[in-house]
């Protein structure tokens, strides 16, 4: 409750306005209806002067002071209407929770029909039936403001759970009366409070402008919209004397409406669960306007494992542990190692050099992905593979250049097909990466347009890209759509998503990345919402594409077990980078990264004990947010080290592996590896001969 | 209803409640001219006509008749387009709208052209340059400047148009509908607080579908902007904004009352204020009846356009 009542500059104007508005109601006909009413015959028709600031009108009465007096008048008769306006609309609209089925939906569709007339043309009706006037003109708004706020009620008496409640509680023998003051009127009253101050406002503007017209207040009484009328005509001459009543009606609308808004705040009956929503939403400010990636990146568990990691590195550490978790760190040591160089022969179908990303939050920046450098070969297949918030899904869409602000994406170099992204701009960057990547993403729920069917959105990126006509481009998607094994085709292709089964979305989506037959395909997590038997229609559809087009696959998953059966060369990321780099048949075996072991050590196989329970990686992976200037993985490490907990490994060859990197102060001899290595390497020489 | 296309169930329902509406509001205008105060009919005929005079008139006008069958006849002659006559003009109700309408119906569409035309490509422009939290002095600008015009009511815009433009650059005309130049003002006054409504909500809602997922998606196939926005983002940000740009049509269409009298243009507003204050009652039930059943069709077409462009939108009708 405190923070609501928090005075705030803008909550202290607000309260001027509205006393000075009150202290005008009470006090301004007894202090000014003299001068108002004083008529002047030396001063008629003045223009702007120090006794008369507004001027004066034909009798040459002070139109300052009338401003003053009308105060009472104007916000007496808008209060009265909007008063009338809640009485009948709040009563009609609560109708329907007290009745039954068949007469509540009679109620509702009458309100319905109501609403659907405009209301200043029920007013003028109305207006027409009670005679112009005041009276008129407040029965005639207060009866057309009656069907929205009829609306309303009945909405929010709905939605308190009221229908179903209060069938329940007739059941049970509680009365109406009872019904109402206790079940649903205390719940709807701050919505109630906000609307009716926002209807006072609206009937000030209302009045106003009947008055104005000459349907409202009548002479000799006197609102503002009269006073208006009055200075228009005199608008050439002293322009205050129309800006003087049209401002106060806007200021006092304006007052008004915001002091409905503070006082609904203020009488809301779960402010407390409120309060406490709002904080835990502006703790999490940056994550609630992104898109899954960086849900997932910034895992919404609170910070204590952060101030831990803290707290535990030694105060002798490295200066670079003095650095807050959660700032850029510190330039290792030690330069990562680039990225392998690619063969000789056709350019790789994507090089990136240095890759991170970083985004806005609300203790400085975090940066989710960091240093992350990788080349995939042409017609190559490589995985990356990590937990959640390991930065695998921020990479791939960086890379794929798919990133938006509040995303910022650094690189200090980015190839797509040999050729450097940035050194074309527009149309040109455009061109190259529609013709040379495309995206499978991982949601098929959410990623098919809901508004467009299917043949448009499975056939625009060949139109664009391939230069194929329609007819061309429906026959690639059809061909595309048989190979995934979707049903009659042609006649999905003529529906809108929400037609289809889920997983007719999930091969539609699938389908649609791999229109373009582009030179590289990156591959977010295409499996993971799949059963098995729909996962192997994927992958073989991925493996066709990169056995007959020599398309590369750049295959995002948390699913290790699918990366080394799929990929040639797999990158593990962890915290943000790159951990381990190695070919795919040696990562079984011959992996040293502990984090890499750790991982296969969690997936069974045909020889694990079953007895057993799976060993498991102990804690949970860093957020984004907690991301330390050491290794990432020290937490939950069991060789960890003093040195790892103050220093990051950089990234770096692997002596005498050509094609390996690794970033590990104490990578795991390959002596130490479940089958020893050099058997292994020995088998695999044998295999050969 | 249930069963058949959706669209068949979503035009019966549509038009079903299109029928009721208008029935409403044919009921609601000939319960009001019986609830009149005083007899219409002496009042047309002024003070000095006899008796009998008026009671063959009465009886003439079919007022003797019992209410139901009376509301009978009035509704028959409604839908033939027979709106009685004027107790002022002494003509035909039916000849006075065919001579104002069209001059409102030109400004009215003008006006929502402009609201289209500027409120939609701003709300969109503005979300895309302002996503992600990026540019906060221009959201800043954009949701201050659209709140300032939003709480300026149509007579003080338009007030406030006739002191800048009409009198003090004198550029414009203020009054009439004589040139081209005539209509700049009234539109101005009428299209800017719905502009600024619709501007606001268009970048909402453009905000909320640039975050989906299927917009990234259509990033990916590296379409030009233009197919990007209109074909993905548009059909989607839409369907919130036309249902309120209906809304905001019908309170136009009031507004027009206000603004036409103003502006001194000879149009429906100005007509039915004038019959209001000289209790010409035909001519004002006949006013709000015409403006009452174009703000229904209206909202009509509205959602059927919607229904057209979000198909879903037909199942949460039904």
């Amino acid at each position: 409750m405190r923070e609501r009542l928090d005075l705030t500059p803008g909550r202290i104007a607000l309260l001027a306005v509205l006393a000075a508005l009150l202290a005008l109601v009470v006090a301004g006909p007894p202090l000014w209806s003299g001068a108002a009413d004083e008529i002047d015959t030396a001063a008629m028709r003045a223009g702007a002067s120090a006794a008369h600031p507004f001027g004066t009108d034909q009798l040459g009465r002070d139109l300052l002071a009338r401003v003053l007096v009308a105060t009472r008048l104007s916000l007496l008769l808008a209060l009265a209407t909007a008063a009338l306006g809640f009485a009948l609309g709040v009563a009609v609209g609560l109708l329907p929770a007290l009745l039954g089925p068949r007469l509540r939906s009679v109620v509702a569709t009458t309100i319905n029909l109501f609403v659907a007339i405009p209301g200043l043309l029920l007013a003028l009706l109305v207006a027409t039936i009670v005679g112009i006037g005041a009276k008129g003109a407040v029965i005639a708004l207060g009866v057309a403001l009656a069907p929205q706020a009829a609306r309303l009620t009945q909405t929010l008496a709905a939605s308190v759970g009221g229908a179903e409640y209060v069938a329940a509680s007739r059941v049970v023998g509680v009365r109406w009366p009872r019904l109402l003051g206790r079940h649903i009127l205390p719940n709807i009253a701050a919505p109630l409070v906000l609307q009716f101050a926002m209807a006072t406002s609206q009937a000030l503007l209302a009045l106003s402008a009947l008055s104005f017209l000459g349907l409202g207040v009548q002479s000799p009484d006197y609102d503002w919209g009269a006073l208006l009328s009055v200075g228009l005509d005199r608008m050439y001459v002293t322009p205050m004397a129309a800006l003087g009543p049209g401002l106060a009606i806007v200021l006092a609308g304006v007052a008004i409406n915001a002091g409905g808004d503070v006082l609904a705040a203020a009488i809301a009956t779960d402010a407390p669960q409120r309060a406490r929503r709002r904080r835990r939403a502006a703790g999490l400010a940056p994550s609630a306007t992104l898109a899954a990636p960086v849900a997932e990146a910034l895992a919404d568990e609170a910070a204590p494992a952060a101030a831990a990691s803290a707290a535990a590195a030694p105060a002798a550490a490295a200066p670079a542990a003095d650095a807050a978790p959660g700032d850029v760190p510190a330039a290792p040591a030690v330069d990562p190692a680039p990225a392998p160089p690619a063969p000789a022969g056709p350019p790789a179908a994507l090089r990136v050099e240095r890759l991170s990303v970083s985004l806005p939050a609300a203790e400085g920046a975090v940066t989710p992905v960091r240093e992350v450098s990788l080349t995939v070969g042409h017609g190559e297949r490589v995985g990356i593979v990590g937990e959640s918030g390991s930065g695998k899904s921020l990479t791939a869409l960086a890379a794929a250049a798919l990133l938006e602000p509040p995303f910022a994406v650094e690189t200090a170099a980015h190839e797509i097909a040999g050729e450097p992204l940035f050194a074309r701009a527009g149309t040109g960057r455009r061109r190259l990466l529609g013709r040379s990547l495309a995206v499978v993403f991982q949601d098929p729920l959410s990623a098919l347009n809901p508004a467009l069917r299917l043949r448009r959105q499975l056939t625009e990126a060949a139109i664009e890209h391939r230069d194929l006509d329609a007819g061309e481009a429906t026959e690639a998607a059809i061909e595309r759509l048989r190979e995934l094994r979707l049903t009659r085709p042609e006649q999905r292709l003529g529906q809108h998503p929400h037609e289809l089964s889920g997983g007719m979305r999930q091969r539609a989506v699938i389908a649609m990345g791999m229109t373009v037959r582009p030179g590289l395909i990156v591959a977010d997590e295409p499996t993971t919402a799949l059963d098995v038997a729909v996962e192997r229609e994927v992958l073989a559809a991925l493996r066709r594409a990169n056995d007959e087009d020599g398309t590369a696959i750049l295959l995002i998953s948390h699913d290790i077990g699918v990366i080394a059966s799929f990929c040639e060369r797999v990158l593990v990321m962890y915290g943000g980078r790159i951990v381990e780099e190695l070919p795919a048949a040696d990562l079984r075996e011959r992996a040293v990264h502990p984090y890499t072991r750790a991982l296969l050590a969690a997936v069974p196989d045909m020889e694990t004990d079953r007895d057993r329970p799976l060993p498991t990686i102990p804690g949970r992976p860093p957020t984004a947010a907690e991301l330390p200037a050491s290794c990432a993985f020290a937490a939950r490490c069991a060789f960890a080290s003093e040195r790892c907990r103050a220093q990051q490994p950089p990234l770096v060859a692997l002596d005498g592996a050509p094609g390996r990197r690794v970033a590990c102060w104490h990578p795991a001899p390959d002596a130490a590896a479940p089958a020893p290595a050099a058997a292994a390497g020995d088998e695999r020489e044998e295999e050969r001969r | 209803m249930s069963g058949g296309h959706p669209w068949l169930r979503f035009a019966a329902r549509r038009l079903l409640l299109l029928a009721a509406s208008l029935a409403l509001l044919i009921v609601l205008t000939f319960l009001a001219m019986r609830l009149v105060p005083g007899d219409p009919v002496r009042a047309a005929l002024g003070p000095s006509a006899s008796a009998e005079v008026v009671e063959a008139r009465r009886a003439a006008l079919g007022l003797d008749d019992p209410a139901l069958v009376q509301l009978r006849d009035y509704a028959g002659r409604v839908v033939r387009g027979d709106f009685g006559e004027s107790l002022t003009q002494r003509r035909a109700v039916g000849d006075i709208l065919g001579e104002r309408l069209p001059a409102t119906a030109r400004l009215c569409l003008l006006a929502f052209l402009v609201v289209a035309l500027v409120a939609l490509p701003l709300g969109v422009a503005i979300a895309v340059f302002t996503r992600g939290g990026t540019r906060p002095p221009l959201a800043g600008a954009f949701t201050l400047g659209t709140g300032v015009v939003m709480s300026i009511p149509e007579y003080l815009c338009a007030a406030g148009l006739v002191a800048l433009f009409g009198v003090t650059l004198g550029w414009l005309p203020i009054a009439g509908a004589e040139q081209a130049s005539s209509y700049v003002l009234p539109v101005l006054a009428l299209a800017a607080v719905p502009t600024a409504i619709l501007a606001r909500l268009t970048r909402v809602e453009t905000l909320r579908v640039l975050d989906q997922e299927y917009i990234r998606v259509a990033r990916s196939k590296r379409l030009p902007a233009r197919a990007l926005y209109l074909r993905h983002l548009l059909p989607n940000a839409l369907t919130a904004t036309l249902t309120v740009g209906g809304l905001l049509f019908g309170a136009m269409i009031a507004s027009t009352v206000i603004v036409e009298n103003v502006f001194a243009w000879p149009g429906i507003g100005t007509t039915v204020v004038e019959a209001i204050i000289a209790k010409d009652y035909p001519l004002v039930q006949a006013v709000v009846l015409v403006l009452g059943a174009i703000v229904l069709v209206v909202n009509l077409l509205i959602d059927v356009v919607l229904g057209l462009l979000d198909p879903r939108s037909l199942i949460r009708e039904s």
